[in-house]
């Protein structure tokens, strides 16, 4: 681990990869937090049967997989930190519908598919899957922003899943243990677009200096 | 005379641990069918051992369990039931008596658990009939889905809740608002729920928030269980309600329900911290309030 960071800072700006980890970390705790939230979301149209659960797992993971994808790709050309911000950005504006539209998004697939387990993965696909493929996108990214020699490759992106892995295990545990318990469900998407704004801000705004 | 005394011993020992007739996992929980005492058990989590969650004594029709007798105060507020809804099945006992007692009303079952129907038609004689069907399904789904049918029932109860676990979608606002608008204007919601832990103070709240007033049972020396009776009009006085029982009582004696007691156990008073956060799709921890 320290080696990862000290490796890390020869190649480049000391500032780098406190901050891409802080971000990794955030993006991590929010992907888990939605989707924990996922099935609060659909309940009250789709039940908390196992195929709801079925569909929000399964809509996540395809998310993920054409993230890591897309995110792999756009790595090739000219990465930066101005380009990472903006997927925190677009994955905060993503998560807006489900505050703003999903109700009447939901009613409108009720209605139409009277199948609960089609229902509910037509309803998670419309609300999850965009903003968790941009989610998605972050960790390879981090990794090409990191990297500087390729023998080093794979403990960067070792350390850098470490991370962000951990992110999803703590978003995963406050949210069902405590955040539930204390605040409402939109307020909590709401703090996790704010976070994901800020996080895009902070990464845009330092992009010249680190 | 050693082999007669050995034979005594295994069978009271055998009888008091009860024999598991069945048992079997479904995609929702452990059931096990138990024999004890003379009466056969649906048992879910039967690690705990103690989850009963219904019981019916082998030879005879009374009712085991005291909250499941409470419940049949809410022909109090609508003596003859014409379209009735039953969320949970069980073993299918409050079904099977209610189609005993309203043969000609109709009877809609709705259960999360296929393996549960499969389960109270082997073993608890469940029978569906031309008007007493069981759907499959999470009951928010079939609710939500009734409404949009415009559909409507006399006599709604609500048994969804095992002390394990609360399905947390239906004990919000939202939910009871879905299930009030079901209620035909004699209508009666009855729900089975519970007394004890901080989820007593904010179901209260949420029911009182949807309906107003309810009737409020309990009887905490017999149960820690607790019954709402809930209705889309306004509630009978005392004095009818007394009148109905009385009338009533007759037709449950057989079931062991003493009907006529139950007026004076009724109240509407509450009793609950009336401060407590009403429970609502975007807040519904019930799972946890319950643990607290």
């Amino acid at each position: 681990m320290e080696d990862t960071l000290t490796q890390c800072r020869a190649a480049k700006s000391a500032g780098l990869p406190p901050l891409v980890f802080t971000l990794a970390f955030t993006s991590g705790f929010s992907i888990m937090a939605v989707e924990l939230l996922g099935g609060r979301i659909l309940a009250p149209y789709f039940g908390s049967s196992i195929y709801v659960w079925g569909s929000i797992i399964t809509v996540f993971m395809v998310a993920l997989s054409l993230g890591y994808l897309i995110g792999g790709r756009l790595s090739l050309h000219e990465p930066g930190l101005g380009r990472y911000g903006s997927f925190y950005l677009l994955s905060a504006l993503a998560l807006l519908p489900i505050v703003l539209a999903g109700d009447g998004m939901m009613e409108q697939v009720f209605i139409a598919l009277a199948d609960p387990r089609y229902g509910s993965l037509v309803a998670a696909s419309a609300l999850f899957l965009l903003p968790t493929v941009i989610l998605g996108m972050i960790a390879p990214y981090s990794v090409r922003l990191l990297v500087r020699h390729q023998q080093h490759s794979g403990q960067v992106a070792g350390f850098l899943y470490f991370v962000s892995t951990l992110g999803s295990a703590l978003g995963t545990l406050a949210t069902s243990f405590y955040l539930v318990l204390w605040f409402e469900v939109n307020a909590i998407i709401w703090t996790l677009i704010a976070l994901l704004a800020c996080c895009g801000l902070l990464a845009i705004s330092l992009r010249k200096w680190l | 005379m050693r082999l007669a005394v050995y034979l005594l011993l295994t069978l009271l020992s055998l009888a008091a641990q009860g024999r598991t007739v069945h048992r079997e996992k479904s995609l929702y929980q452990d059931i096990s069918v138990v024999e004890a005492d003379g009466r056969r058990c649906l048992v879910f989590a039967a690690i705990r051992g103690d989850q009963n969650q219904t019981c019916q004594y082998l030879d005879s029709d009374k009712l085991v369990f005291p909250y499941v007798r409470m419940t049949f105060a809410g022909l109090l507020l609508n003596p003859e039931p014409q379209q009735i809804l039953m969320v949970g099945l069980g073993g299918g006992t409050v079904p099977a008596l209610l189609h005993r007692l309203y043969p000609k009303a109709s009877l809609d079952v709705v259960e999360i658990d296929p393996a549960v129907v499969k389960v109270a038609k082997a073993y608890f004689g469940f029978k569906e009939a031309a008007n007493m069907q069981v759907t499959v399904s999470d009951a928010r789904v079939f609710v939500k889905r009734a409404g949009l049918k415009q559909a409507h029932y006399d006599l709604i109860l609500l048994d969804a809740f095992n002390g394990d676990y609360i399905p947390e979608h239906l004990m919000t606002r939202e939910f009871l608002e879905e299930v009030k608008a079901l209620l035909s204007p004699a209508g009666v919601l009855v729900a089975n729920t519970f007394s004890s832990s901080k989820l007593y103070h904010h179901e209260s709240a949420t029911y009182r928030a949807v309906f107003g007033p309810f009737l409020n049972f309990r009887q905490p020396k017999v149960t820690l269980s607790r019954v709402i009776i809930a209705s889309q009009g306004s509630l009978p006085d005392p004095d009818l309600l007394q009148r109905r029982a009385e009338a009533l009582a007759p037709r449950l004696a057989p079931y062991g329900i003493p009907l006529a007691d139950y007026p004076a156990l009724l109240g509407t008073d509450p009793d609950w911290d009336q401060d407590a956060r009403v429970l609502t799709d975007q807040y519904a921890p019930a799972n946890l309030l319950q643990r607290q």
